[in-house]
């Protein structure tokens, strides 16, 4: 049985515009096959992510990875709830990488909610008008006199109904209608969307059972570690293969070449053995002597020095010039100079990065946990020489994402290994080569001044940003936009960038960009706020009060495309006033060595403000005491449960990060190998989290990413009201935060 | 080497080397993929289980160490999920990822088996060893003391909060 669902060329542009654009979207506009999903014989397959047994039980498909983000629970709550089904009598199933069937599916950038809204609703909301057109042909009536509720199809008028059940065979033999003129729920109607719904793994998660890529059992399955050089695309010279090879347990032992790119196959030595304890016990006699290359003389000492090089000369390029800076700081009533620098950081997801993969008869299947499969296959099908039509990716749940498994180096080494071996074959890194081996938050240096005018006011803004890159290129999630704030409500402000290349891999961690460009602006904001005199909330408030330069206009291309999600003022004055209220700012008398702190962030389409309450020991010992995070995310929280689990893990994060992390580079070696010297926060210091969420008219956005930044220079700023102490580099653990 | 322990009331027989840990034991040999991989050094209790009643991080427990033993996993915390600590988990919808939640889990089964009604400052003690990369943390806190029957908290330690200072 097979319906076919279309979505139009128009809906895919809206659905685009929304978005930004992107690797989420490119299978948008394709039909729609409603295949059928594999399951029960006598479930009739309504579309590609619906299923209807003839007990009325309902199984909606979950297209997008689970990285703990909650969207294996969240984008099928939306099909359910337009289906008009009560959410006990659903169950969920994963869906492999199948973009023709499922849309984009990928986890990333926060952008599951803006993306999905309306297409999952509408998925849910077709086939709901498919169930009600075949009642009202069994029954001969017009559709418009039925009416459906918690999987039934009523025909008041003769007291007359059916169950989903009773009608999803021949449902599913109707046509599907048109996608864009499908009629949605008003807002006042979400049984679903709007409430708590728990994560529909729990049970799996809470009794044990297999769930994430770690945990995938293929009969004849072998095990391997792959020893890579500690500098980065650094490649084998010699190894000494034999001893290896002689270990107990071991199968293979091998070197793979690899290439040069730092997002491609890199190499190394492959061992696999029957057990994954034989292949790495193996592993310690394992001798390699590499060529390590150039990047071997990189350290985060010489980035350091060479950023303060750089920042004594004048920028490499302009990325913004509003006004006049020059001339306005000469006339300002006060002129604050500042130099703050961020560090590298590593993602650590709890789950160490793993992939099993089986090369046979010319055909690859993968079980990976990763954020973007259809990037993994695209990348595994360059680097093996195969087509993407003959590789299948199973996704599976990740012990974590926040950003690591957008590159899918640990996917194309199983894939290389499994091609070798021919047997199903699953690599399991250790925490030493995940932490050696991710891709970094990039470090950044920002050389800052500001003037203020006679009445306090912040008239103008320079940033001399030192980051990493060749030429005009930023290295991947090393950039600044040119709109970030306080970009247009300064009306002097020159963003100028100066780089140096870098041959460590970078690339998006939780928040990414923002979650070191926050801490600078907000903390630089604080600065100007105290030499102005004036109170942090309220010299925020009335910078956000300014009339903005106007908005830039879309450059070349489509005219008609949709500007990228803009800052608004308005809805941030919303959530800064908000958090104010919530944590009583300003009307509280703290002890001495606790002070409180504000800041605010937009990212990832979220509205930001939170404060931090923190007590600083005598001896420099910071304690947070408490966090207050005010967001707008537009009209509707569709699950409230997990909306407040990412605001609180999000802020949680931040305050790990910002109390301890840092990623160092010696040699062009990461440091850092595991949790001992990179410490992830503890639940001791877990301070309570007050979450509220400020509803407005714009639609919802989501909530992975956008609560993480605003808390590190709450923090820090708090930390200033507390001890007088301005924090101007990260983590805090590296500075004497004492007082008397 | 043959080593023979119980594990969550079956008694085992593995042949194995003898530095294996007994998380590898667990989820290679005995396919038992609850306990969960994390650091390999004991640092983040993820690969936590019971072993004769203590929790034991799995990671760095050779085999050896556990002939004559009995070892409960996360598989064998109860029969069919109803722990009250799986309930509150579940009650409370505390995981985001859950990588971590088997260990958490556990070490919180055995603060409850010695402190029935504990306080903070117990929980304190016994779960900083089990780190959450999600932060899961005070729906942890907020899930212990759901189980144990005592009075609702925000996820605040004791002693903290905005009160004492204001």
């Amino acid at each position: 049985m097979t319906t076919t669902l279309r979505v139009s060329r128009r809906e895919f542009l809206r659905v685009s515009a929304v978005a930004g654009g992107g690797l989420l979207l490119g299978a948008y506009y394709e039909p729609l096959r409603a295949l059928g999903a594999p399951g029960s014989a006598d479930d009739a397959v309504l579309n590609a992510f619906i299923r209807i047994a003839p007990d009325g039980l309902v199984t909606i498909m979950a297209k997008n990875p689970e990285i703990g983000q909650g969207v294996k629970t969240m984008l099928p709550m939306l099909i359910a709830d337009e289906l008009d089904v009560e959410w006990s009598r659903v169950r969920i199933e994963q869906a492999p990488l199948d973009t023709d069937r499922f849309f984009g599916q990928s986890a990333g950038g926060s952008t599951a909610t803006p993306n999905n809204w309306l297409p999952m609703r509408r998925v849910g909301a077709a086939a709901r008008a498919m169930l009600v057109a075949a009642a009202a042909q069994r029954w001969g009536v017009a559709e418009s006199e039925c009416e459906t509720g918690a999987g039934v199809v009523h025909h008041r008028a003769s007291n007359r109904q059916l169950t989903y059940g009773d009608l999803a065979s021949s449902a599913a033999t109707l046509a599907a209608p048109d996608l864009e003129t499908v009629r949605l729920k008003d807002a006042k109607d979400f049984r679903i969307v709007g409430t708590r719904v728990p994560g529909v793994d729990n049970k799996r998660i809470l009794t044990g059972k297999p769930l994430y890529g770690i945990d995938v059992a293929v009969p004849g399955m072998l095990y391997a570690v792959f020893e890579k050089c500690p500098v980065f695309a650094g490649t084998v010279a010699s190894a000494n293969l034999d001893e290896v090879r002689a270990a107990p347990g071991v199968r293979h032992a091998f070197v793979v070449q690899g290439g040069t790119a730092l997002n491609g196959l890199m190499g190394g030595v492959a061992i696999v053995a029957d057990t994954w304890w034989a292949a790495q016990s193996a592993r310690r006699a394992l001798r390699v002597t590499w060529n390590e290359g150039a990047t071997a003389e990189q350290s985060s000492e010489g980035f350091a020095r060479r950023a303060a090089e750089l920042a004594a000369q004048p920028p490499q390029r302009s990325l913004r010039s509003d006004g006049n800076v020059a001339q306005t700081l000469a006339a300002a009533a006060k002129v604050v100079r500042a130099e703050y620098a961020y560090p590298f950081l590593s993602h650590a997801t709890l789950e160490p990065q793993n992939c099993t993969a089986h090369f046979t008869g010319g055909k690859l299947q993968i079980w990976a946990p990763t954020q973007t499969p259809q990037a993994g296959r695209r990348l595994v099908a360059q680097t093996l020489g195969i087509a993407e039509t003959d590789i299948t990716i199973n996704l599976e749940r990740a012990g974590g994402g926040f950003g690591r498994r957008l590159s899918n180096d640990y996917v194309v080494e199983a894939a290389w290994i499994a091609k070798e071996i021919g047997v199903p074959v699953k690599l399991l890194w250790t925490r030493e080569d995940d932490m050696r081996h991710d891709f970094y938050r990039p470090a950044g240096f920002h050389y800052l001044t500001g003037g203020l005018d006679a009445a306090g006011a912040p008239v103008a803004w320079r940033d001399h940003f030192v980051s990493f890159g060749e030429g005009d290129r930023f290295a991947p999630s090393a950039g600044l936009g040119a709109n970030e704030f306080p970009a247009r409500f300064v009306q002097n402000l020159a963003l100028d960038a100066s780089v140096m290349p870098l041959g460590i891999p970078t690339g998006a961690l939780r928040a990414p960009g923002s979650n070191g460009i926050a801490f600078v602006i907000q903390s630089f904001l604080d600065e100007l706020a105290h030499a102005a005199g004036k109170d942090p909330v309220r010299f925020r408030l009335d910078l956000l009060a300014n009339t903005p330069l106007p908005e830039p206009e879309p450059q070349g291309g489509d005219q008609n495309r949709s500007r990228p999600p803009m800052f608004d003022a308005a809805r941030m004055r919303g959530a800064l006033e908000l958090v104010a209220e919530m944590s009583g700012w300003g009307t509280r008398t703290l002890p001495r060595g606790t002070g409180m702190g504000v800041a605010f962030h937009f990212s990832h389409r979220g509205h930001f403000a939170e404060v931090v309450q923190a007590r600083v020991s005598r001896q420099g010992h910071v304690t947070v005491e408490r966090v207050w995070v005010a967001g707008d995310i537009g009209s509707e929280i569709i699950n409230l449960s997990n909306a407040e689990q990412q605001a609180q893990g999000s802020a949680l994060d931040g305050l790990g990060e910002a109390l301890g992390q840092e990623i160092t580079i010696e040699r062009g070696r990461t440091v850092q190998s595991n949790f001992d010297r990179f410490p992830l926060l503890r639940l001791t210091q877990a301070p309570p989290v007050e979450v509220r969420f400020r509803k407005t008219e714009f639609p919802p956005t989501g909530l992975g990413e956008p609560a993480l930044p605003p808390v590190i220079p709450a923090l820090c700023n708090a930390i200033f009201a507390a001890t007088g102490k301005r924090v101007r580099s990260l983590p805090l653990s590296k500075h004497d935060l004492s007082w008397s | 080497m043959s080593v023979t322990f119980t594990v969550n009331g079956t008694s085992a027989t593995v042949d194995v080397p003898d530095d294996m840990p007994l998380l590898w034991v667990l989820r290679d040999v005995l396919d038992l993929k609850g306990t969960k991989f994390g650091c390999g050094i004991a640092l983040c209790g993820a690969c936590t289980v019971h072993l004769n009643g203590t929790p034991t991080r799995a990671c760095v427990t050779p085999i050896t160490a556990v002939r004559g033993a009995a070892v409960t996993t996360i598989e064998g915390l109860s029969p069919d999920g109803t722990h009250p600590l799986q309930r509150a988990w579940e009650e409370l919808d505390v995981p985001q990822c859950g990588y971590c939640q088997a260990g958490q889990l556990m070490s919180a089964a055995a603060l409850l088996a010695a402190t029935p009604r504990p306080t903070d400052a117990d929980i304190d003690t016994a779960m900083n060893g089990n780190l959450c990369r999600c932060a899961t943390y005070l729906r942890i806190r907020q899930a212990i003391h759901r189980a144990a029957g005592n009075p609702a908290t925000d996820g605040a330690p004791a002693g903290r909060g905005a009160e004492e200072a204001a």
